[in-house]
């Protein structure tokens, strides 16, 4: 029998419906891969019970003919949406024994889309880091091996669970977050297709947050047409989330076959610095030339301040992590430290409860909206933040989409300890310009290293127009025939 | 009259600005669906937003929203057409987000006035300088349990308007006024209820004293969350004693936060300034701008009722009262409306207020009852001055039947008088004879009118009505004494 794990979404949608094996067969040869994969580390919490309920439940549906759209698709979901009645960690230990009373709007939509939920997903604690190990549940491992190799990689971060759970064929799909790249660097670490829709597309509500501002939903998928299936289910206007747009979304799958002919595609030079990964350089000029094969044009633009696109997201995200972590007190749920006093219980729990790099970031942003700091870096930021955006809206005036690498590297070894947060804080240099700006963003698999690990390129295009996205990602993934980690997708 | 403290080295006055946290009236809280109600159980009106469950975001009440814009528009100040919620940051244990979300730089209502109706019938306004909405925090409880806190957040996420005054008032009685017309007006215009004992009304005091005909503002000290009127009036008294005082003795007050201790009848430190928090405010990313447009503000303005300032103006000028009679019937609207139904229908606003503002609000202050619950109705009471405006009874007579309206409650006063037989004698024949008794009893005084003591005229009114019991009305007794005198 077929492996079932192979398919992608969109054709494991046909065979359901065509009834070639049943969602029950589908999640069943999931759980397996999952369970026969626990060395990576990709699951904090795996749900083989309620996946197998919710697969009967679609095989009913399917053999009623009343299929939803995603019935019986088997999905990773990271640890930082809310799940009902099932433990939500957030990578961190703070939250130790916290099972919501409440469904994440964007879950509860894949599931009303009958999707099945195979468990939750390793992460960076609170989704701050870009190699997954900051999670108090442990590293999560990539997949991927360097040719001729056995170190262990990192999936990057803060979605790595998510990213090595796809690439690994343990999920059909995943959610992710983005706050400054948490999709799309993992993506591109794990030779996977990883969307952060607009801003504002897909509700916050039931997240838990890190930088509200920021934060955004996505979905990790083994193609490009899939990260369009999943994302067509994930978004949508939100009430409880302030927000959330009111604005219909494009179909963005009936877009894919458009092609990019005509298009007008930006490269920005800034992002090509003295010193960038010749490899990278490389496979950037590719995807370049696969946009002028496929009849787009293909021109260098200006984003002059990406400079400072860094040191501006780490002065709002820490600010904003810094007030939106405070509810983790140790007074309603989650982990509870004994103290002499109120003071000494907050301190306890905290010191315990808080990683390194959470606490690192809780007083980065404490420090930046003091009294007497705040001007010279939360306003100084948010002033240049505005720039920032501008940067893309005078970029979008003469192009439809910009071409840019994901990451300035391949993953790195998890032993290749990297001490100075600086330098783990670079992997997000052409991630974060999009974040601040709230554009959508996207990082396509498209190529291998030397040593044979998967580089990715992403394609940025103006607020709201998903669409013109999905249409240079789907061109970039028929060029670039990405083998994927199995050899097919 | 000026309120000056005397010190040791001249004369001080005080300069006082308040910071009302007035509880929007409204079914659900600021930020989520969860109910206001005012004595329910311990954690019962808790939605997942108040207790600040992971991933929970706020989403802004409409009905708040229009409550402060209404009470910035009866405050005459400008609205703010876009305002921005702002995260003040501080730990406390029934604070749930670790945060409150208030307004900082950008509140909904900018500078506005008050006016003071001072008790000697004399107004002086008083400016507002914002009001801003913000969550309330939920309640710590500390004397369950020898060694833990209990924490009850119904309260937590309730809508507050936070009402800042100018630094206008020099006087503990102009702080009292200023707290009982902000009340009147809240009240009015439904956005709070005022009771201050429940705590939907608090007040913070910012005190400081200077000297006589100096303009600088010294440093001053915030008295907080004082819960009664009275005791604010008593903390800013005792606090600008202090500060005189202290500068009288050399030293220099310290900028800080203090309580009033209503017992002892003293302020102490608080927090002082070293240990002020840093609040971080920053605008809350959860929540977009508040904006609107000129439309919604008229629309809300097209439902302002008649504020008190404008209601006494008209009672002036419609029922010919005094200044300080009309400013003592509008404080409550209950009681101005009230007395506006007597005025209306017995067509006399002058003796409607003197039965409502004399007679029936001392019975009630006795009784401590308010307008809803008086015994007598408007009806009754417009019944009981037509009888006196119809010469049916006399302004004696009608005070004895207002006493029995007292007791018989519900009963028509025209029933009282018919049942009782308390008209008034007009019948001319039966006054007569009463008069001609009284004067030939009393010869010597008639003597002593007749050689011009005319004042004495009014003793023998009241010697002929003591003789009726009342009933002969008064104006005849005395045409008909004056002819019999002259004879």
């Amino acid at each position: 029998m077929t492996d079932l794990t192979r398919f992608t979404i969109a054709s494991a949608r046909e065979h359901l419906r065509k009834k070639d094996f049943t969602a029950l067969e589908l999640t069943d040869a999931h759980i397996a891969a999952m369970e026969s994969n626990r060395h990576l580390n990709a699951f904090i919490t795996e749900t083989a019970d309620l996946a197998r309920e919710r697969a009967k439940e679609s095989d009913f549906r399917i053999k009623n003919g009343d299929a939803l759209p995603l019935d019986g698709i088997p999905l990773g979901i990271k640890d930082l949406f809310c799940t009902e009645g099932v433990q939500t960690t957030a990578g961190s230990h703070i939250l130790k024994g916290f099972r919501p009373n409440y469904e994440s709007t964007v879950s509860q939509k894949l599931r009303d889309a009958g999707s099945v939920m195979l468990g939750k997903l390793n992460l960076d604690e609170f989704a701050m880091g870009s190699s997954n190990m900051t999670s108090y549940y442990g590293d999560v491992i990539n997949p991927w091996k360097a040719r001729g190799h056995s170190a262990d990689l990192v999936p990057g971060g803060s979605s790595g669970g998510s990213a090595a759970s796809v690439a690994a064929h343990l999920a059909m799909g995943a959610t992710g977050t983005d706050t400054g790249g948490s999709i799309r660097q993992p993506a591109a670490f794990c030779g996977i297709v990883g969307v952060k829709p607009t801003y504002g597309r897909c509700s916050r509500w039931g997240v838990v947050a890190f930088a509200s501002s920021l934060d955004q939903a996505g979905p990790m998928t083994r193609t490009v047409r899939d990260a369009a299936i999943m994302l067509n289910a994930m978004v949508g206007f939100d009430p409880k989330d302030s927000t959330s747009a009111n604005l219909p979304m494009p179909d963005v799958e009936a877009a894919l076959t458009k092609g990019v002919k005509g298009m007008k595609i930006g490269l920005p030079k800034e992002y090509r610095p003295a010193g960038l990964n010749a490899e990278v350089g490389m496979l950037w000029d590719k995807g370049a030339q696969w946009l002028r094969d496929a009849g787009a044009e293909v021109i260098e633009i200006d984003l002059p301040h990406t400079k400072y696109a860094l040191p501006t997201y780490y002065i709002v995200a820490p600010a904003e992590a810094s007030s939106n972590l405070a509810r983790y007190d140790g007074v309603r749920y989650g982990l509870r430290v004994p103290g002499k006093s109120l003071d000494d219980m907050y301190a306890k729990t905290r010191a315990e409860g808080f990683g390194k790099e959470v606490k690192r970031r809780i007083l980065i942003g404490t420090y930046v909206l003091s009294a007497g700091y705040y001007d010279a870096y939360y306003l100084k930021a948010q002033k240049v933040r505005a720039l920032i955006a501008q940067d893309f809206e005078k970029a979008f005036g003469k192009v439809d989409a910009i071409l840019t690498p994901t990451a300035p590297t391949a993953a790195f070894g998890l032993n290749d300890k990297i001490d100075d947060p600086v330098a783990m804080y670079l992997n997000d240099v052409f991630t974060v310009p999009a974040s601040l700006a709230g554009i959508p963003g996207a990082s396509v698999p498209a190529g291998l290293t030397a040593h044979g690990l998967p580089l990715g390129l992403q394609v940025l295009t103006k607020r709201w127009d998903e669409e013109t996205l999905f249409r240079v990602c789907q061109v970039l993934e028929d060029s670039a025939k990405f083998p994927g980690l199995k050899g097919e997708r | 009259m000026a309120y000056i403290i005397k010190g040791e080295t001249g004369d001080w006055e005080v300069v006082i600005g308040l910071e009302v946290h007035a509880q929007v009236i409204s079914a659900a809280k600021l930020f989520s669906g969860a109910a206001t109600s005012f004595g329910s159980d311990p954690n019962s009106n808790v939605a997942f937003v108040d207790a600040a469950m992971p991933g929970m975001l706020p989403v802004i009440n409409a009905t708040c929203v229009e409550q402060a814009v209404r009470t910035g528009l009866g405050l005459k100040a400008k609205i703010n057409h876009r305002s921005v919620f702002a995260r003040k940051n501080y730990f406390y244990a029934d604070l749930p987000q670790g945060y409150q979300i208030s307004q900082f730089d950008q509140p909904i209502v900018g500078e506005g006035t008050l006016v003071l109706d001072m008790p000697d019938g004399t107004s002086r306004s008083v400016g507002i300088e914002r009001l801003h909405l913000e969550q309330d925090a939920g309640k710590s409880i500390h004397d369950i349990h020898p060694t833990k806190s209990f924490i009850d957040l119904n309260r937590a996420g309730v809508a507050l308007m936070e009402i800042v005054s100018k630094p206008d008032m020099r006087s503990p009685e102009e702080a009292g006024a200023y707290l009982k017309k902000l009340r009147s007006i809240l009240r009015y215009l439904g956005t709070c209820d005022g009771n201050m004992e429940e705590g939907s009304m608090r007040c913070d005091a910012n005190v400081s004293v200077r000297p006589v005909g100096s303009t600088e503002l010294r440093t001053r000290c915030e008295i907080k969350n004082v819960n009664s009127m009275r005791f604010v009036m008593q903390a800013i008294e005792f606090e600008a004693k202090r500060h005189v005082d202290v500068y009288d003795n050399g030293g220099k007050i310290d900028q800080e936060t203090r309580l009033y201790d209503s017992v002892k009848g003293e302020t102490r430190t608080m927090r002082s300034k070293e240990f002020a928090h840093d609040y971080r405010y920053f605008p809350d990313p959860d929540l977009l701008p508040l904006e609107f447009d000129d439309a919604y503000v008229a629309a809300i303005k097209s439902t302002l009722p008649e504020l008190p300032d404008d209601k006494k103006e008209r009672f002036i000028s419609q029922y010919g009262l005094s200044a300080y009679d009309a400013g003592v019937l509008v404080a409550e609207k209950e009681n101005a409306d009230f007395f506006e139904e007597v005025a209306k229908q017995s067509g006399d606003g002058k003796l409607a207020n003197s039965w409502v503002s004399n007679n029936l609000f001392s019975v009630l202050n006795a009784k401590n009852l308010t307008i809803d619950q008086s015994p007598i109705s408007a009806n009754h009471l417009s019944k009981l001055i037509a009888l006196i405006k119809n010469n049916t009874i006399s302004g004696r007579l009608a005070k004895d039947v207002f006493e029995i309206m007292l007791v018989e409650t519900g009963k028509d006063p025209e029933a009282i008088v018919s049942e009782r037989g308390m008209k008034q004698i007009t019948d001319t024949g039966a006054i007569d004879k009463a008069i001609d008794d009284i004067l030939a009893a009393n010869a010597d005084k008639v003597a002593q009118v007749k050689a011009g003591k005319e004042a004495l005229i009014g003793w023998f009114v009241g010697q002929v009505m003591k003789a009726t019991q009342g009933k002969a009305n008064p104006a005849l007794c005395q045409e008909l004494l004056k002819k019999k005198l002259a004879q």
